[in-house]
């Protein structure tokens, strides 16, 4: 019983991320359509204030006008894009939680793959090298393999 | 073998020079919320503010971004409520009386009358202030809080902002440099 009491809790709390925001009860437009591309476009946008937070998640004052200011100019009739280049001609690449693609931060999206190959095409070397060592220890040159039949008391071998 | 030592060696000079950088980054004295601000180089936002008024009266004119023109500005945006606008006032003080600068407030998320008290209680060293009450025209400068302070040079494009309050070291070795070489232009 306890078990499933605990088990039933844990779900209920982890089941509603999605519900989780700091938006208020008279920020949301009455079109749902332009409110449900309001939320889309504030989980993009960071809260330059909480830094670690999008401006949906944030109660900052400043998320809440960037809030209002995002819906200001859905309702003006930007697309998504447009208000999204709105904001970041005022508040630079920082505000964009998804940081922009191009030649300034390849080096951030494509970065850690690089390094993953490089490491790998290291470790390759590395144990091919390694393999061809141990092969050219185990196979005997001809003189020592003159000197293991001699020992072994090999037929043909020389005294 | 020498390509091999060589492999050895690349790990820690790329340690010794990452740890370079962050050691100058840390001593640099910058604080890294601080972030960068896309505007400079760009026109000033349009926008158009109405006088602190209270009682009918007011002490200033308000400011629309056509005041710019053939002047150098200093837009500094401040609050009754805000301490380190208090912390900075002797110094925006100051650089109101710098010969050939023009120095004009923009009073944010502020009760009239609370700015106006704070004015007539601290000195009020603006020609113009605009009020921008819900922080609209602040989003337009890209702002994220209160003090901030912008230099306009006289084709009226944004070439300096900084972010928090401007102490006696930030008036001296970043806003008046930069305020003598846009009076120059």
């Amino acid at each position: 019983m306890i078990r499933f009491l605990l088990t039933l809790t844990i779900a209920l709390g982890t089941g509603f991320p999605a519900t989780v925001h700091a938006i208020g009860p008279g920020e949301a437009l009455k079109d749902a359509q332009l409110e449900a591309r309001a939320r889309d476009i504030g989980r993009q946008l960071r809260c330059l204030v909480c830094q670690n937070q999008s401006i949906d998640d944030s109660d900052a004052p400043l998320a809440q006008d960037l809030r209002r200011l995002v819906r200001k100019r859905l309702v003006a009739g930007d697309t998504n894009r447009q208000v999204i280049a709105y904001v970041h001609a005022r508040y630079g690449d920082f505000v964009l939680l998804r940081p922009p693609m191009d030649p300034r931060t390849w080096i951030l999206w494509f970065g850690p793959a690089i390094v993953l190959l490089l490491s790998l095409v290291l470790i390759v070397m590395k144990l091919k090298s390694r393999r061809t060592r141990r092969q050219q220890e185990a196979t005997l040159s001809d003189e020592e393999k003159a000197r293991a039949d001699a020992l072994l008391d090999k037929p043909g071998a020389g005294a | 073998m020498t390509l091999r030592r060589l492999l050895f060696v690349v790990p820690v000079i790329l340690l010794i020079g990452l740890a370079v950088i962050a050691a100058s980054y840390l001593t640099g004295g910058k604080d890294p919320r601080e972030l960068p601000s896309a505007l400079i180089n760009k026109p000033v936002p349009v926008f158009d503010l109405p006088a602190i008024t209270v009682d009918g009266q007011t002490t200033r004119p308000g400011l629309s971004s056509t005041h710019f023109a053939g002047k150098v500005t200093l837009v500094n945006f401040f609050a009754s409520w805000c301490t380190p606008c208090l912390a900075e006032h002797p110094q925006i003080t100051a650089l109101s009386r710098v010969k050939g600068l023009t120095v004009v407030g923009i009073n944010y998320k502020n009760k009239p009358a609370a700015a106006s008290q704070w004015l007539a209680r601290h000195g009020n060293p603006y020609t113009r202030i605009g009020v921008d009450a819900k922080g609209d025209t602040a989003l337009e400068f890209g702002l994220y809080g209160v003090p901030e302070t912008f230099l306009i040079d006289r084709k009226g494009q944004i070439r300096l902002k900084h972010v928090g309050p401007v102490t006696v070291q930030v008036m001296n070795n970043k806003i008046m440099p930069a305020v003598r070489a846009l009076l120059a232009q």
